[in-house]
């Protein structure tokens, strides 16, 4: 499979304040053409971060190296119209608040055909009808009404809708995700994502997908890395991810799911509290929260490494553990107080 | 986003130490405040220090340039500039406080009886607040005036009643926000007092946003006040007060003889700039916060 | 003077965003319905604000201290058919209820009554300067609109040391009151200078404009100064904005996104913020006319209240009263009506 985006050792630092903040250390993976990458991880991870590099809507005054590669261009150096256009055709942002991202006092006709005119040089009879057809295929019923309200008369799932064929229409070759369901119901999340996949299905994309969701990771994505602190800690196969979780942390957040397959006496949950890459202690990020560290664990930094053919691990005992990282926890062993995960999308505030 | 703000929030940057009377307002929010101690202690102790007469007539020093007997020159009649600043300064900010005082107090009273009995009270409160509102303080002032001739006092009273709709409006907002969370129906489910709810739950919640727009509030009242005094409307002759000191000082003016004018804007100028400055960065604070 | 304040409230409880409700359901079905209904209860509003305000403006007659006649003679030496006309005029024989509404009955047929000191109608007395008062007014709403705007939008867009030294000039001018940049002004460019006139309107046409260009920027400056502010921060916050974001994400044009997504955006609430101060300006221009001696109504009504004329201080505090309270409903109305953002169904004030 050829890589259509290929991210070597992106490393970023965010101004905050006076200070530089180190929120991505290093992160290297890669996207084939048609292919669904999960990018999972804890609020602070940096997933969002990845993304936001990717398509080159870092805040002011981030410091970025490594490099971001999109089919034969890096990404992180283009300028002006060529960013413009890089944008525009080939990379395409779904963001998680469809509500804050889209422009209040336009009408949904106007943010569909908006991009199509102005960088497709469509008509706008033209880029209207190609509109009301998105609208159709992703489920909008009354399409043509629905063009001429604004977006404060959509519910959040049809807005949403509306941002995928907005995304959808300029055929782009990538698919940025960024927690598309998170802030929808339930029953909405499962239409909007079968609809996010049949698109991607139908028009040949690519997609990088966003999520605190291991589960929902596993089920959509090809492969799945899975972010720590800012570091990759594990990537393999979403297939693989469940029963055979190659990092102590993704074992964890295995864990911390309710499964329909597993019966289990009580829900675990990843003790202590999600670590940033800037507050990252010096030996492994994820030693202080991980039931199988050891003193050396708190010494040495662990790097990733390929573990046979499965996949890839940040984990110094990851030969060791191999196959044990779900072993069910004895009652005492979990001390500390459960926070974070199991409660699930804890995104939401950070964002504000 | 996500990564940003976890970050900015997870842990509060180690800070030097240093001494921080009122915290989170910025160095621009800093300095304001120090002036505006500065300016308070001119007025409550400065009169102390005053050896001469401020009121004392000599129409031979008339305009009497910077000397050491007159630091910063004579008025029209002769009268020591500096001394009627400084004594100046009470009636210029006597007057704006007592003002706010009253405001704040019967605002903050009218919100809070507004959000609390809702209904047919609310309407009433908010349909008189309305009203009042049209009347801009500088009109209420100038009627008043008409009634009760000119003066200190009408002027103020007059101001009150103008700045508290501003007040009112703020505190029933920010009270009615306040009052549907959850934890007041909660104090309600077990039997509280109503009126004990609002002054002991929700006016401490609210107090902040209080202070801030009080704060805005003196800024323009002293404007107002001073304007009044300045066309003679408020602050009488021989007292001396900065806003009536920039209109005696007109006459100055025509016959190149600026300093009364000038000093007395210049105080003006700083004092509102720092109040200003302040209650903004107040009103900032408290949203920050909320 | 009192205009930063009354904008301030108002800015602030337009923040208020606009989610899906019953109204803008009930608005896809019928879609004047709720337009006319806020229409309605608008112009109820503004004519219950307005008769409370002239019950007010009648009343303080009862508030002066001594009776009404004594207190309107105020001492003079009044010729016993000057005290008949007086009591004719207000109909100090009738209960005070019925005084008000047929004070209230003249008013509405432009009839103020006659002036203490002239014996002429107020209305006619009035009608000589109210042009005045108009052409101060227009002159600094002028002013507001277009410098504020414009310096506003100007340092919103391009961040740098112009705009933020622009915009810290800007917060030192809100301190300074209107009476003080008169002063100022008039110290500066007519007595230094010479070389504009410190006092009165001049000659229609130049003359005019000449005259007023110093008393418009006295009066204009602070709320200049507030109306660029507000447009920089409204402007500072578009950019900043998600969906700003989202237009940026997929390649739009610079040019398409500062025009159709961040002025646009920024351009309704600032333009009604702006538009209330500018109603704001009448309270100010009272004094400014004073001191530059324009012979508008403000000048009139300093003049009327040394001199006890009260028919006319109640006519012109009338006056002022009902532009403020017309001209804010009208900016409410055009604000609600054409911002998407804005429920009908809520209230706003």
């Amino acid at each position: 499979m050829t890589a259509l985006l290929t991210v070597e050792d992106l490393t970023v630092d965010l101004k905050v304040g006076d200070e530089m903040r180190t929120v991505l250390k290093q992160v290297s993976f890669s996207v084939g053409e048609g292919q669904t990458v999960g990018l999972v991880g804890e609020s602070g991870s940096g997933k969002s971060m990845t993304v936001r590099a990717v398509s080159r809507l870092l805040p002011e005054g981030a410091a970025v190296t490594g490099s971001v590669r999109f089919g034969d261009r890096d990404v992180l150096d283009l300028r002006g119209d060529a960013l413009r256009r890089y944008r525009a055709s080939d990379v395409a942002m779904v963001f998680q608040d469809a509500r804050a991202h889209t422009n209040p006092v336009r009408r949904i006709g106007d943010f569909l055909t908006e991009a199509m005119i102005l960088n497709g040089k469509t008509g706008r009879r033209q880029a209207e009808a190609t509109a009301v057809e998105l609208l159709e295929a992703v489920g909008v019923h009354d399409a043509e009404r629905r063009m001429r309200q604004y977006p404060h008369e959509l519910s959040g799932g049809l807005l949403q809708r509306v941002m995928i064929a907005a995304s959808v229409a300029a055929r782009p070759r990538l698919i940025l995700a960024d927690e598309p369901t998170t802030a929808l119901d339930v029953t909405t999340q499962a239409e909007v994502m079968a609809i996010l996949k049949r698109m991607q299905q139908e028009y040949g994309m690519a997609m990088l997908f966003i999520t605190h969701d291991l589960e929902l990771a596993g089920s959509i994505c090809d492969e799945t890395v899975v972010l720590y602190a800012g570091e990759v800690v594990e990537q393999q196969r979403s297939a693989q991810l469940h029963r055979d979780p190659l990092h102590p942390y993704t074992a964890a957040l295995v864990q911390a799911r309710p499964d329909i397959h597993r019966r289990s006496e009580r829900l675990l949950s990843v003790p202590g509290h999600p670590t940033t890459a800037y507050e990252a202690p010096a030996g492994c990020a994820f030693a202080p929260r991980c039931r199988f560290a050891q003193d050396r664990c708190r010494a040495e930094k662990p790097a990733l490494e390929a573990l046979d053919a499965a996949g890839l691990s940040r984990c110094l005992r990851a030969d060791e553990l191999r196959g044990a990282l779900l072993a069910p926890v004895e009652a005492a062993a979990d001390p500390v107080p459960a926070t974070g995960l199991a409660a699930g999308p804890a995104d939401e505030e950070a964002t504000r | 986003m996500t990564s940003t703000t976890a970050i900015a929030t997870a842990r509060p940057a180690a800070r030097t130490p240093r001494l921080r009377i009122l915290p989170g307002i910025g160095i621009t929010g800093q300095i304001a405040f120090w002036t505006v101690i500065a300016v308070a202690l001119l007025a409550a102790i400065g009169p102390m220090f005053v050896q001469v007469d401020p009121n004392a007539v000599d129409l031979e020093y008339a305009y009497y340039p910077p000397s050491p007997w007159y630091p910063l020159g004579a008025d029209a009649s002769g009268r020591d500039i500096l001394s009627r600043l400084i004594v100046g300064s009470r009636t210029a900010l006597l007057g704006p406080l007592a003002v706010v005082t009253m405001a704040t107090f019967l605002g903050t009273l009218l919100g809070l009886v507004a959000v609390w009995f809702g209904g047919w009270v609310d309407a009433t409160i908010v349909r008189v607040i309305d009203a009042i509102f049209a009347f801009p303080g500088i009109l209420v002032a100038i009627l008043a005036t008409a009634l009760f001739g000119p003066g200190l006092l009408a002027a103020t009273i007059a101001l009150a009643i103008a700045y508290t709709p501003y007040i009112a409006r703020i505190v029933r907002s920010a009270a009615l926000r306040e009052r549907n969370l959850p934890y007041i129906s909660a104090l309600q489910v077990q039997g509280r007092h109503g009126f004990a709810i609002s002054a002991r739950h929700i006016l401490p919640n609210v107090s902040g946003l209080i202070v801030a727009n009080a704060t805005l509030c003196f800024g323009l009242a002293l404007i107002d006040l001073a304007a009044l005094s300045f066309i003679g409307f408020g602050v009488q002759p021989p007292t001396a007060d900065w806003g009536a000191m920039v209109g005696g000082g007109m006459s100055g003016i025509l016959q190149g003889e600026p300093g009364e004018a000038l000093a007395a804007s210049l105080l003006i100028v700083i004092t509102v700039a720092a109040v200003n400055t302040l209650g903004d960065r107040l009103v900032q604070r408290s949203e920050n916060r909320a | 003077m009192t205009d930063t304040s009354s904008t301030r409230a108002i800015a602030t409880r337009r923040t208020t965003g606009a989610a899906p409700n019953d109204t803008a359901r009930a608005a896809r079905r019928a879609p004047w319905g709720p337009a006319l209904a806020f229409l309605a209860r608008r112009i109820g509003g503004l004519l219950g604000t307005m008769l409370l305000a002239s019950f007010v403006v009648f009343g303080a007659l009862y508030l002066a201290p001594g009776s009404p006649l004594s207190f309107l003679t105020q001492g003079r030496s009044v010729t016993p058919e000057a005290i008949a006309q007086l009591e004719a005029q207000y109909h100090l024989d009738q209960p005070f209820i019925v005084q008000y509404f047929i004070w209230l009955g003249g008013v509405l047929r432009g009839d103020f009554g006659a002036s203490i000191i002239f014996g002429d109608p107020v209305t006619s007395l009035l009608a000589q300067r109210v042009g005045n008062t108009a052409l101060l007014l227009a002159a600094a709403a002028v002013l507001v609109l277009v410098i504020g705007l414009a310096v506003g939008f100007f340092a919103g867009l391009k961040p740098g040391v112009l705009s933020e030294s622009v915009m810290a000039l800007a917060t030192a001018a809100m301190a300074v009151p209107g009476f003080v940049a008169a002063v100022v002004l008039m110290l500066v460019f007519a007595v230094q200078l010479g070389w504009m006139p410190s006092y009165g309107m001049g000659e229609p046409g130049i003359g005019t404009l000449q005259h007023l260009a110093l008393p418009s920027i006295a009066l204009a400056i602070t709320s200049i100064a507030f109306v660029a502010r507000l447009t920089q921060n409204a402007v500072r916050a578009e950019m900043k904005s998600e969906h700003v974001q989202t237009a940026v994400s997929r390649g739009l044009p610079s040019r398409f996104i500062v025009r159709r997504h961040i002025i646009r955006n920024a351009a309704m609430p600032v333009l009604t913020a702006a538009g209330l101060t500018v109603a704001g300006l009448i309270a100010g221009s009272v004094i400014i006319e004073q001191i530059f001696q324009l012979g508008g109504l403000g000048q009139f009504l300093i003049d009327s209240v040394q001199k006890k004329d009260f028919p006319v201080v109640q006519a012109i505090c009338l006056i002022y009263v009902a532009t403020f309270i017309v001209l804010n409903t009208l900016i409410d109305i055009a604000y609600t009506l054409l911002d998407p953002r804005v429920s009908l169904g809520k209230k706003t004030s």
